[in-house]
């Protein structure tokens, strides 16, 4: 064969974060968690975590309460969608508080 | 091992030969007997592949994407409609970079629905990113077949091998069968690289920004326009692949393998006619009947439509008075693709032949060698003119 040697592009990446970029930045609208409504930190204990289970994006952490990446968190809704407590509400981004607990 | 049989039983036969590992297919004339002879082999053991049966011609190579993806070796076919409908994992695969090899058993395309042969199919995927080469008898496609997985392999660009149908898928005459030994030297160096492996999980093809970026590990990867850049310049190197390739088959199997083009009684001829596929053995024919009558004409079989060996070709025609392209494809409301091809090929000498266009076949019409001489004859003798739309030829209303 000839000499040449096939340096190939591709984009190919391991699974991780970041790999599409800081993709907080896409958002519109921000889950916000009601700790106060929120069954795992009402009970003080491992309980429904459907936030974290439905996070198409895992961005949803299992904690007391569940603490969601802002940095990553795309805005999709399902996580508010899916709390049985409707603890967690959407809110327009140009409302949230920047300092926010959940952005620490 | 020398057999009579179909083009499309070459085709088969190389496949096997080369020990494809997943193959799969959707039937679509004239390419039919092709998988249905691969699925045969499949079936009595003959062939260790996996062959996948899919609902379309897109699935039919997205899973060959998949298999290419894991290092399989992977093999599709198809014609004419059952190619566009493939279109969008035509451009994925060569944008993936994968290895894989498809016979195309050119058809026209409707509408109106038309079964016979044309080149308007293949064609129209003149720039997906497949390495496109055009057997023009049974030999050249077994050959060519063998000869494309290596190709693919070494460059990671997926290879078309094009064959005229009926006029070669349908047709019986003596080919010579290689012998499985051989073929094995000759693909030993080869081999299609894993890139889905379980133990190292990976995201493929994953969306690229408008920007080179870090990637999770910090690497500096490259955007979309630097990946598209690398296809386009590793295509352009594919062509002293494609001749290398054909040098060491030559040595393996002592019969010709695969090239650019070739060129017949070029050397001293005033006058070339250019074609692709089964086309320009029937010009050949015509060239040499044009010899006797004293006319200097060759003819030069284009065998890479992708990688085009523009320069290489200038230099072949450069002292030609007049060069006819004779094609079986039209780009509507411009001339033949072919034919745009060598004129832009021409652009790199100072002054250039004149280029005149023939579209003929279409829809599998009738070519008559009388009609093709008297065309060419008329074309040597009058001046040559630099004709622009082309001429149509042996339409009957």
């Amino acid at each position: 064969m000839s000499n040449h040697s096939y340096a190939i592009y591709r984009s190919h990446s391991r699974p991780g974060p970041g790999d599409a970029g800081k993709t907080g930045t896409w958002r519109v609208e921000r889950p916000v968690i009601d700790t106060k409504k929120c069954i795992p930190a009402k009970k003080n204990r491992q309980a429904c975590f459907l936030c974290w289970l439905y996070c198409p994006d895992g961005v949803i952490t299992r904690d007391i309460p569940p603490k969601i990446d802002y940095q990553y968190c795309k805005g999709c809704g399902i996580c508010a969608e899916e709390c049985p407590a409707g603890a967690i509400t959407m809110t327009a981004e140009s409302d949230a508080c920047d300092n926010c607990d959940n952005e620490k | 091992m020398n057999i009579i049989d179909s083009g499309n039983t070459a085709a088969a036969i190389g496949v096997k030969l080369a020990r494809a590992q997943v193959i799969a297919a959707y039937p679509i004339t004239p390419q039919t007997p092709l998988t249905e002879k691969l699925s045969k082999f499949v079936e009595s053991g003959e062939l260790d592949a996996q062959y996948i049966p899919v609902e379309s011609e897109h699935s039919a190579l997205a899973v060959c994407i998949g298999a290419s993806s894991t290092g399989a070796r992977a093999f599709t076919a198809t014609s004419s409609n059952g190619l566009l409908y493939m279109h969008e994992q035509v451009h994925w695969a060569a944008g993936a970079r994968l290895p894989i090899v498809m016979c195309v058993v050119n058809r026209a395309v409707g509408a109106p629905w038309s079964i016979w042969n044309d080149h308007q199919d293949s064609m129209s995927q003149r720039d997906t990113g497949w390495i496109q080469i055009h057997a023009a008898d049974h030999q050249q496609i077994i050959d060519t077949v063998i000869q494309a997985f290596r190709i693919a392999e070494t460059v990671k660009i997926p290879v078309m091998v094009c064959y005229d149908g009926y006029l070669l898928s349908h047709t019986h005459t003596p080919f010579e069968i290689p012998e499985q030994q051989q073929v094995d030297k000759f693909l030993s160096s080869c081999s299609p690289s894993p890139l889905l492996e379980p133990s190292n999980p990976m995201n493929l093809n994953t969306v690229t920004m408008p920007h080179a970026r870090p990637d999770t590990d910090g690497n500096r990867m490259p955007s979309y326009f630097e990946i598209r850049k690398n296809l386009q310049e590793d295509m352009i190197r594919a062509a002293e692949d494609i001749e290398a390739s054909g040098k060491e088959f030559e040595k393996i199997f002592g019969r010709k393998g695969v090239s650019l083009f070739e060129p017949y009684l070029c050397n001293d001829a005033e006058y070339i006619a250019i074609s692709a596929g089964s086309l320009s053995r029937r010009l050949m024919v015509v060239a040499d009947m044009l010899r006797e009558a004293g006319i200097a004409i060759g003819v030069l079989e284009i065998r890479a439509f992708r990688p085009f060996p523009s320069e290489r070709l200038a230099g072949i025609l450069a002292n030609a008075k007049g060069i006819a392209v004779f094609e079986k494809a039209v780009s509507y409301g411009h001339e033949g693709p072919l034919a745009s091809e060598i004129k832009a090929a021409l652009q790199k000498l100072g002054s250039s032949p004149a280029v005149s266009g023939f579209i003929l076949g279409l829809g599998g019409k009738t070519i008559k060698t009388e009609q093709l001489h008297n065309v060419l004859k008329d074309f040597c003798v009058k001046p040559p003119c630099r004709d622009l739309p082309p001429k149509w030829i042996g339409s009957e209303m």
